[in-house]
């Protein structure tokens, strides 16, 4: 995780960015603390940080930095020059923690965990509205393994990890109305048990969600699908996370799972 | 019809995109064909696919290859032919792409244009005014002619299995003198007797074995019945052909009994003296100094007969075109758009003609001499059917089946 000391709506990249919307700096720092509280002192989970950076307002979301598998890291291209900037302070973390750097190449738009995630042998990657799918095949060669592709068709869920959530071997929280027909077919066929959030849960991130064990973190508002996951054996865990809203991220955004 | 051939490279079959892919493609009114696709065995492993897409809209077609590289269809050929002028007369520039015999496209300003007249060993010509691709012999280049060169911007269409008739599908282009002859025989009379039927051009290439071995009144028979539109051979044939029509005998040799006929050497020269002091085999035939044979045949059906010359000819008769240039330009227009070739016995010919010939016409070569055929084969005349056999009993028993049963 990345605290937010250098957060602030400075641009506007995706459909939830308003500058007229401005978060408000002291309250981002107190959600953001309540997050890493829930994740370390409730859930035992071990979180690295790394230092913000001056006018890198989203180095908080480090979700985006690339994708993690063991100790290689494959660092994001990213679509927007806003951001390209991070790229150098990922990839030095990564570097000075061990991990091989990978770099899928300047040509090639790639937005790391906020587009590619994991489920059993093969990973769930998006295109469309930021990574391009040029780099599902160099990913798939990387990791030597299955990269489906999937079409995101709405611009308020421009990243997969705005409307899809794998949860443990069998099960996945997505909302149909952000793929095209053909990924919602291959959700269905790929993934046994998949839940469907509803509208309102969506818009409120419902699937940005960071998954400790058996706790479903997501920020508020998120209630109608506490049942479902009850059900399956999950507690859902909500915390306000309103000022990153303003900017389209959440709890899986501001977070990079390395193991 | 503007084309363009993309890949799809990745986990494209469980990630449903070739699918989506070609559903877009479809949608947008293009068509598509699928060159070649790669399935990955493991889950791990990608799939490729090369699809080629055809639309009758260069917008359409531009439109749709924007949309379908958002999911990972790269266009793979991309770029015209490079286009060089001739710099000399009668030779193409350095590094000119040489032509084989198939069908071959060229693309030009974002076009693919089909080579007109194409056969092997040959350049391409493109005018740049008409939008025209020739397939051009070297000689026939002119200083400032736009010749291809190298390969980029050259499709080259392959033979299709399924466009070769059954005659083609059940022998392959095996040469072997263990085959079926008879069953070999009876196709080729119905691909024959079907060509007359559906108006097909059939051309025959002979050489002066078929008059030695008795066989020139089978040919006649062909000429004479419709079954054979142009006749390609060189002086040895007519000469025998005359000879045998005018002394009964080939060579000296009466074919009657084969026997030899006294001071019978003479006969070849005592015929081509008669036609050149006639003026001419369609003189000769005119007058009714010649009344019989595949030359007599000819003339009275009104079968274009080519006679191309060489260097041991004697004589020659006088429709024998010694210029080998200008006989070949001229062989060249007869056998446009020949359905079949049927070539027996005459080794050189059969290759030269060969050369001209595109891949579709199917072509049919008999000699005695398996060397013979190879030599057609070694070519590269591929679409070639090689049946080892004495041109005489061929021909007997190519006529008998003709007349027995498809006439």
């Amino acid at each position: 995780m990345c605290p937010p000391d250098y957060f602030g709506i400075e641009y506007e990249i995706n459909a939830w960015m308003r500058l007229s919307n401005q978060s408000d700096l002291v309250h981002a720092r107190a959600q953001w603390q309540k997050l890493y509280r829930i994740l370390t002192e409730e859930l035992g989970a071990k979180v690295e940080l790394m230092k913000p950076e001056k006018g890198l307002p989203d180095l908080v979301f480090t979700a985006n930095a690339g994708y993690v598998e063991g100790d290689l890291f494959v660092s994001s291209a990213f679509k927007y020059k806003e951001r390209q900037g991070e790229t150098p302070f990922f990839d030095a973390w990564f570097q000075s923690h061990g991990y091989r750097v990978l770099n899928l190449g300047p040509d090639c738009v790639f937005e790391g965990m906020g587009d590619a995630l994991p489920f059993r042998d093969t990973v769930f990657a998006a295109y469309r509205h930021r990574s391009e799918v040029c780099s599902h095949k160099t990913l798939g060669e990387i990791l030597n393994r299955r990269v489906i592709s999937l079409e995101l068709v709405n611009p308020k869920f421009y990243h997969l990890d705005t409307c899809f959530c794998p949860l443990g071997n069998d099960s996945a929280l997505f909302f149909p109305p952000a793929f095209d027909d053909y990924a919602r077919r291959v959700l269905k066929e790929s993934i046994p048990d998949l839940i469907a959030v509803s509208d309102s849960s969506a818009h409120r991130f419902a699937c940005n969600a960071i998954v400790v064990d058996k706790t479903v973190v997501t920020n508020s508002g998120c209630n109608d699908f506490e049942t479902a996951l009850s059900e399956r054996g999950y507690k859902l865990r909500m915390t306000e996370l309103g000022e990153f809203m303003k900017s389209g991220g959440s709890a899986r955004c501001l977070t990079l799972r390395l193991e | 019809m503007f084309e363009e051939t993309v890949e799809l490279r990745g986990h494209i079959i469980d990630s449903l995109l070739l699918p989506k892919v070609l559903d877009q493609i479809l949608m947008r009114g293009a068509v598509f064909e699928i060159e070649q696709i790669d399935i990955g065995v493991r889950r791990s492993d990608p799939s490729c696919a090369r699809i080629r897409i055809k639309s009758e809209s260069k917008d359409v077609l531009e439109e749709l290859l924007a949309d379908i590289k958002v999911h990972g269809a790269e266009a793979v050929e991309s770029g015209d032919v490079h286009l060089v002028p001739a710099d000399i007369e009668g030779a193409f520039p350095e590094d000119f792409y040489a032509t084989t015999n198939l069908r071959t496209l060229v693309r030009f300003e974002g076009e693919w244009l089909e080579v007109e007249n194409h056969e092997m060993d040959r350049g391409i010509v493109v005018d740049i005014a008409t939008k025209k691709a020739l397939c051009t012999p070297m000689h026939r280049i002119r200083k400032g002619d736009m010749v291809v060169v190298g390969h980029r911007g050259v499709r080259v269409i392959p033979l299709e299995r399924q466009t070769r008739g059954q005659l083609f599908q059940f022998m392959g282009s095996d040469i072997s003198p263990e085959k079926p002859k008879l069953a070999l025989v009876r196709e080729l009379a119905r691909e024959l007797s079907k060509s007359k039927t559906e108006g097909e051009k059939v051309i025959f290439v002979g050489g002066p074995a078929i008059i030695h071995t008795g066989a020139g009144g089978y040919v006649a028979y062909l000429v004479n019945e419709g079954f054979v539109n142009v006749l390609l051979c060189g002086n040895g044939l007519a000469v025998h052909d005359i000879e045998n029509a005018l002394y009964g005998t080939s060579l000296g040799v009466r074919l009657k009994d084969g026997t030899l006929v006294k001071g019978g050497h003479r006969n070849h020269l005592r015929a081509i003296n008669t036609i050149r002091r006639a003026g001419g085999i369609k003189t000769a035939v005119e007058t009714g100094l010649l009344t019989h044979g595949i030359m007599h045949a000819c003339v009275s059906k009104q079968v274009p007969f080519i006679l191309a010359g060489s260097i041991r000819d004697d004589g020659p008769l006088p429709e024998v075109i010694t210029d080998v240039v200008k006989a070949t330009d001229i062989m060249r227009q007869h056998v446009r758009g020949a359905h079949l070739a049927l070539m027996v016995a005459s080794t050189l010919h059969s290759v030269a003609v060969g050369n001209i010939l595109p891949a579709e016409t199917r072509t049919v070569v008999v000699d005695i001499n398996q060397s013979s055929l190879t030599k057609l084969m070694d070519r590269g005349s591929f679409q070639t059917i090689g049946i080892v056999s004495d041109a005489g009993l061929f021909l007997r028993e190519l006529v008998e089946v003709l007349q027995r049963e498809c006439v």
